[in-house]
């Protein structure tokens, strides 16, 4: 298979050089812009399979460049950002942003939201059975196991889980998943969330004060992973 | 103060109403004090404005009350008119004393906010100088030690063992968080310093919110235990959930910081009377009895101690604390060992209304 190509847009010059050679040694091939414009231009010219965007550019904000993006470009896009206003982040989750991490961020953590922004947007997306270490969702049957054994879950809670699964590893915002779950009308409603998120981990996980598969996402949603 | 009282209505009305009480009073009682007594509690009225007010209303002031004592009580009365040289000479002699009176009184007032200002600013530098010797301190310690293990790996690759190499490693580690740490709490100061927070309110589930924030210090946990127990289905609360985290993430890091090894930290909640109440607890050895009182202030920092910090932590949580409209306290329990009341008002939802979902 060929390296998978990725296109970092971000104007510190000793970010791109700490990015690219964590990518290099991961075996991705990097291309690299510093404006907002040279990155656009960059993308549309020759489409690279993730693009890693900052926010704080000095010709344009990330978050116009993501809008001008998404027009055309469908594969992952993770926002890398110094602002972590949770506002901020929320909003170019919603503009289209596949996945965020505030600066500074762990490269390890980055590799990991890198591997599974691309695994997503390669394989197709109706994968059937979606498999958590000891947890196995079948989105068919909708039937969720636990260490085998069948778990007894809520139209809602299923609902919820189904969406999480089928959005591994990626971070939903609070509306996003109100509106998906709930329906129209009920984005502000974070109550259903929290009840919800809290009646599921006592079902799915060891110990629901110590999650391993529902992250919460502080101020801005949650991670199934 | 009064002053601020006075000075919010207006000036020219009140001023107003005082010179027609001169008037009114002076005229009752002419045949007793004659005209040079009027004179004198026009001045009078003159130098009370000029206490209270800014030059121009005093001015009007003093002129007016000039003419008001040609026009009603020099002869003859009721004109303009002045007709004997000894009344020209008392009109214009009240005339300047009102003025002189008006502009000296002002710039007496003047001279006075002037060095209250300059007071308030030596004080502000004072505290700055503190701010900057602790923070250049807080900040170039982590930095240096950056620089340095760099150095050493740089230039003595050949003759460091590889323990050295990760141990040299963990500190950059160590020094990058710390900076990111202190570069967090001077944001977060300034943010409450320029009175620009605004909390922005939603629905939590509280013992989510607590773990969430030990999680965050379990690496600083190491010597210590955390102990959080969580109430069975409590109700969500009303509240902005970032300012919580970083009230409690405050507390909890002192009291990491500041307590001997093997002390044991209890974080509690409840929901009481509609308030949130937190509390967080150790088993340390408490505050001396003379800092608690000033605990809370900004760059305040105990003797002695060890670990340093550029005494924020502590007036971050109060301050956010209060952009909830909550109150924070600080006592040492009987047994020993600090205890922080966080108690912030805060609509509930039982949960058993979803019950019927």
């Amino acid at each position: 298979m060929n390296k998978a190509e990725i296109l970092i847009i971000d104007d510190e010059p000793q970010i791109q050089k700490l990015l690219q050679i964590n990518l290099e040694s991961n075996d991705y091939k990097v291309v690299q812009a510093r404006t907002a414009k040279e990155g656009i231009l960059m993308a549309a010219n020759h489409p690279p399979d993730l693009i890693i965007l900052d926010i704080g550019l000095p010709d344009k904000s990330g978050h116009e460049v993501l809008k001008e993006l998404r027009h055309w470009y469908a594969k992952p896009v993770i926002i890398l950002s110094v602002l972590d206003n949770e506002k901020d982040i929320v909003s170019a989750l919603d503009t289209g942003a596949t996945d965020y991490l505030t600066k500074p961020f762990r490269t390890g953590e980055l590799l990991a939201r890198i591997r599974a922004a691309i695994r997503r947007s390669q394989t197709a997306v109706n994968a059937s059975v979606v498999i958590a270490n000891e947890l196995e969702i079948d989105l068919v049957a909708r039937i969720v196991k636990r260490n085998n054994e069948i778990v007894k879950l809520t139209a809602t809670e299923y609902t919820l889980l189904a969406l999480f699964a089928k959005n591994e590893s990626k971070v939903l915002t609070h509306q996003y998943i109100l509106k998906e779950v709930w329906g129209y009308g009920y984005q502000t409603e974070t109550q259903y969330l929290r009840v919800f998120v809290g009646s599921l981990r006592k079902k799915i996980e060891e110990n629901p004060n110590n999650p391993q598969h529902l992250i919460t996402e502080s101020g801005v949603g949650y991670r199934f992973q | 103060m009064p002053l601020t009282i006075y000075k919010r209505s207006n000036p020219y009305l009140i001023s107003g109403l005082l010179i027609v009480a001169a008037t009114l009073i002076s005229q009752l009682s002419i045949n007793h004090i004659g005209y040079q007594g009027v004179a004198l509690i026009y001045l009078l009225v003159v130098s009370i404005s000029a206490m209270l007010f800014d030059i121009w209303p005093v001015l009007i002031t003093a002129l007016s009350s000039a003419v008001l004592l040609n026009f009603c009580f020099i002869t003859p009365l009721y004109t303009f008119k002045i007709v004997s040289t000894e009344d020209v000479l008392m009109f214009f002699m009240y005339l300047i004393l009102a003025l002189v009176n008006a502009v000296l009184t002002y710039k007496i007032r003047d001279y006075n906010s002037k060095k209250r200002d300059e007071e308030e600013k030596t004080k502000t530098i004072n505290l700055y100088n503190i701010l900057l010797n602790s923070l250049s301190h807080e900040l170039r310690t982590p930095i240096a030690t950056i620089i340095g293990s760099i150095d050493t790996i740089q230039d003595q690759k050949a003759k460091l063992s590889e323990t050295h190499k990760q141990e040299l490693y963990d500190e950059i580690s160590i020094a990058g968080s710390r900076l990111n740490r202190q570069v967090e709490n001077l944001l977060n100061m300034s943010r409450l310093e320029a009175g620009i927070l605004k909390p922005s309110f939603d629905w939590f589930d509280i013992n989510e919110l607590i773990f969430n924030v030990l999680k965050q210090n379990q690496e600083h946990a190491a010597n210590h235990q955390l102990v959080f127990t969580p109430q069975k289905n409590p109700d969500l609360v009303w509240t902005d959930g970032g300012f919580l985290e970083t009230i409690l993430q405050n507390l909890v890091y002192n009291a990491l910081q500041h307590t001997p090894k093997q002390t044991t930290i209890l974080i509690e909640a409840r929901l009481k009377d509609q308030s949130l109440k937190i509390s967080v607890s150790d088993n340390g050895n408490g505050f001396p009895k003379a800092s608690i009182p000033v605990a809370f202030d900004k760059f305040y920092k105990l003797n002695n101690q060890a670990t340093g910090g550029t005494g924020l932590g502590l007036s971050i949580a109060k301050g956010f604390t209060e952009a909830l409209a909550g109150t924070i306290s600080l006592e040492n329990k009987k047994t020993g060992g600090a205890l922080f009341n966080v108690c912030i008002p805060s609509k509930t939802l039982a949960l058993k209304d979803f019950e019927h979902e």
